[in-house]
């Protein structure tokens, strides 16, 4: 990632692996404003600043995402930083959609409520407890938002501030080169091999 | 590039450059004639194809300069199943940039075989149903199937099988990397007794006249080419039309009417410019090249007291036997990994139910293609084989077991031309730029369906036989619309049966000319782009003639 001091530029061209210098010289404006809130990230070690979320909504959305995509033998939702992609995506891509997040929002808090009345907030409950909330609400709105915005940021390009470190690829075996040769896969590496 | 005033009155307006108005642009300005060419999209990354992005999230939410298909949202249409419903909000979009489609599609480049020129004949006409012949055979577009594939550049083999139509040449470049599907079509073919051919695709799989080869990047349908080995006509046409001098392509060019005189000659084209001024550019006649579904509207739009029911209609039929695409597939897992998401869309085909069977007990035929394609967003939301979580634990575990270990089978099949079928203008709804939107009114033939289900099951054979461990094959579905639409202008040499003849002038008005999807008379196995650039050319050198002699603008 970055070093203090390196260029923007370079910055990206380093993150963008696959797409090539070219590329990056000729989206070069139409990523920064994407690149800026990861690039900061990566500076500091920390969360990037929120743009549309306050910190105390941030940590139930993410807590929904971790709970779609969940963290075990693999990374999931967390650390694909996805809540970075949703709240960029809020301000920019899906920005109609910011009335259905505070909405949802409080959907989610009455859920919560309803079945454990002593909790908090989503995010305090045990991961049981999660499950169950989402369970009873799987079949919204509001979760399938949730979960399309999750998992988009999960696969989609790191510049957008999800997939860090290309968990998500990773997940899939996607490989980002952007330039293959045969044999691609077993099959037809096979068939190759009995001619 | 060459520009021309609208009141200067140019040789020929092209409407479209996509599939055949590139195509029509070169082969006019080339021979000299002056050409305005109105593209209802924008450049692209035309010139700069390095920069078409390979971003899923990007291609999939395109500004407006980026734009690469129609916006259902602003290009509106509507779609009902049959004349009692009430059409409501359509999803029909196809290319709308310069090079229309070409830019984006997967490349499928199969010929129509000889007798899909004379199914009439072949199989007999179908009571209820508009089959019929073409007024041109196999023999004579063969030459120009020839011309579209080296002029354009399709890679593919050339095999002699009676599920293949004959070539008089080989093509100009040799056929893209078999894939893992395609190698698994093998395996089960061998099993099954079939014959699996090499695509044959838009996409030079080596350099070819300035070219590069393709780098198997992935990043396919639905997104340019940044290397510019997808032969769309805007790599291969459009470049050699504005070199020639004699062509200039307008951008974010809407065209609202072809506009007509008291003898009933087109004197020009009315259309919208970017800011949605109103603009008519005179020309001595007019080449209507926008797809089957835009070709038909507009001429539905183009009203006068000399043509009441649109121009070019005095048939009635203009907009009629539509038709929209069929398909079945199903797909299935297999034990190791295809990484099919390499490569091109389709790498191979399944050709023996091609020909329609009468033992069958119903028409039809198709071709199965071999695919695995999948791009990491597309595949996580919508990818996994029904059943599998939507969330949780078990959604990830799906998502680890099923990736790059997928395979589909995707048919295109015959769909039966029935004059219930058709593009007409809604009465109510309108487009962003205050016009009729197009109303699709669409249901395929009782036949259509049981073919569908013919290569559903044929599908599933195949799957098994080359492995699959889980199969699931979804229900067969009528099609709403997309990209393969043909038939709302066929060809043919009745005028009261036809809207074009055999070398694509409206029967009705002898200065225009309608040159695409549209001519199509009946659909052949569901892969129209090849047919269409071929008829393209052979257009082309008629109208040059026409225009050379001064025969333009009488019959």
């Amino acid at each position: 990632m970055s070093t203090p001091g390196s260029s923007r530029r370079e910055f990206l061209i380093n993150s963008v692996s696959g797409l090539g210098a070219a590329w990056v010289a000729a989206n070069y404006s139409g990523i920064l404003e994407a690149e800026e809130f990861v690039q900061q990230a990566a500076r500091s070690g920390q969360p990037a600043k929120l743009q549309f979320f306050t910190p105390d909504q941030a940590a139930e959305v993410e807590a929904m995402a971790a709970q779609i995509i969940p963290t075990d033998g693999t990374p999931g939702a967390r650390e694909a930083r996805v809540i970075n992609f949703i709240d960029r995506a809020l301000v920019t891509f899906e920005k109609d959609q910011q009335p259905a997040y505070a909405q949802g929002l409080k959907d989610l808090d009455g859920q919560t409520k309803q079945l454990f009345p002593s909790a908090s907030k989503f995010s305090a409950l045990t991961s049981e407890q999660q499950i169950q909330v989402l369970t009873a609400m799987e079949k919204t709105p509001f979760f399938n938002l949730v979960r399309t915005h999750t998992v988009t940021g999960f696969f989609a390009s790191p510049v957008h501030g999800g997939n860090q470190n290309k968990v998500g690829w990773k997940l899939v075996n996607y490989d980002d080169s952007l330039n293959f040769k045969p044999p691609f896969g077993y099959y037809d590496a096979q068939l190759m091999k009995s001619r | 590039m060459r520009q021309f005033t609208p009141t200067t009155e140019v040789d020929f307006v092209i409407i479209g450059s996509g599939a055949a108005g590139g195509i029509m642009a070169k082969q006019l300005s080339i021979a000299g004639l002056k050409v305005v060419v109105l593209e209802q999209g924008g450049w692209g990354k035309y010139g700069h194809e390095q920069d078409y992005t390979k971003d899923e999230w990007l291609n999939d939410n395109p500004n407006d300069a980026d734009r690469l298909m129609s916006d259902p949202s602003r290009q509106r249409n509507t779609f009902r199943r049959s004349d009692k419903d009430k059409a409501t909000a359509g999803s029909h979009s196809y290319g709308c940039v310069v090079g229309g489609g070409t830019v984006t599609y997967g490349g499928s480049s199969w010929r129509h075989l000889p007798y899909e020129f004379n199914e009439a004949t072949h199989v007999g006409t179908i009571a209820g149903t508009g089959m019929a012949d073409w007024p041109i055979t196999y023999e004579e577009i063969e030459p120009y199937y020839t011309k579209a594939e080296w002029e354009l550049g399709i890679a593919g083999q050339r095999v002699n099988s009676p599920f293949v139509a004959p070539m008089s040449q080989d093509y100009p470049v040799p056929p893209m990397p078999l894939k893992a599907s395609g190698a698994l079509f093998k395996v089960a073919a061998s099993k099954l007794g079939l014959t699996v051919v090499e695509g044959a695709v838009a996409i030079i799989s080596k350099p070819y006249m300035g070219r590069s080869g393709c780098v198997n990047c992935g990043m396919c349908s639905g997104f340019g080419c940044h290397v510019k080995a997808r032969s769309s006509t805007a790599v291969t046409m459009i470049p050699a039309a504005i070199k020639s001098g004699n062509c200039e392509v307008r951008t974010n060019s809407y065209v609202r009417e072809i506009s007509t005189d008291a003898t009933g000659r087109v004197t020009g084209v009315t259309y919208f410019d970017a800011n949605k001024r109103e603009i008519f550019q005179r020309a001595k006649a007019v080449v209507l090249s926008a797809n089957a579904g835009e070709s038909a509207r507009l001429l539905l739009m183009s009203k006068s007291a000399r043509f009441p029911n649109g121009l070019a209609n005095s048939s009635g039929i203009v907009g009629k036997y539509l038709m929209l695409g069929g398909g079945a597939s199903a797909s299935g897992l297999l034990e190791h990994p295809l990484n099919d998401y390499k490569g091109i869309v389709t790498g191979a085909g399944i050709v023996d139910y091609v020909p329609s069977d009468p033992k069958r007990g119903f028409y039809g035929g198709g071709r199965m293609t071999a695919r695995g394609f999948d791009t990491p967003i597309n595949y996580a939301l919508r990818g996994l084989l029904p059943g599998a979580p939507r969330w949780g634990a078990g959604y990830k575990k799906a998502l680890q077991e099923e990736a790059t270990h997928k395979m589909t089978v995707s048919c295109f099949v015959t769909q039966l031309p029935l004059e219930t079928n058709r593009v007409d203008l809604d009465p109510e709804v309108k487009d962003d730029w205050g016009l009729p939107a197009m109303r699709i009114t669409s249901t395929s033939h009782p036949d259509d369906i049981k073919n569908m289900e013919f290569f559903r099951q044929k599908s599933i054979e195949v799957l098994e036989a080359a492995g699959a461990k889980r199969i699931f094959a979804p229900p067969v579905g009528d099609s709403r619309g997309g990209a393969h639409n043909r038939g709302t202008c066929r060809m043919g040499n009745d005028p009261k049966t036809s809207v074009v003849n055999k070398f694509h002038r409206a029967h009705d008005v002898p200065n225009l000319f309608i040159v695409d999807g549209s001519n199509l008379v009946t659909g052949g196995r569901n892969h129209p782009t090849m047919t269409i650039q071929a008829l393209a050319f052979r257009a082309a050198e008629n109208i040059v003639k026409a225009a050379k002699a001064g025969t333009l603008t009488r019959l």
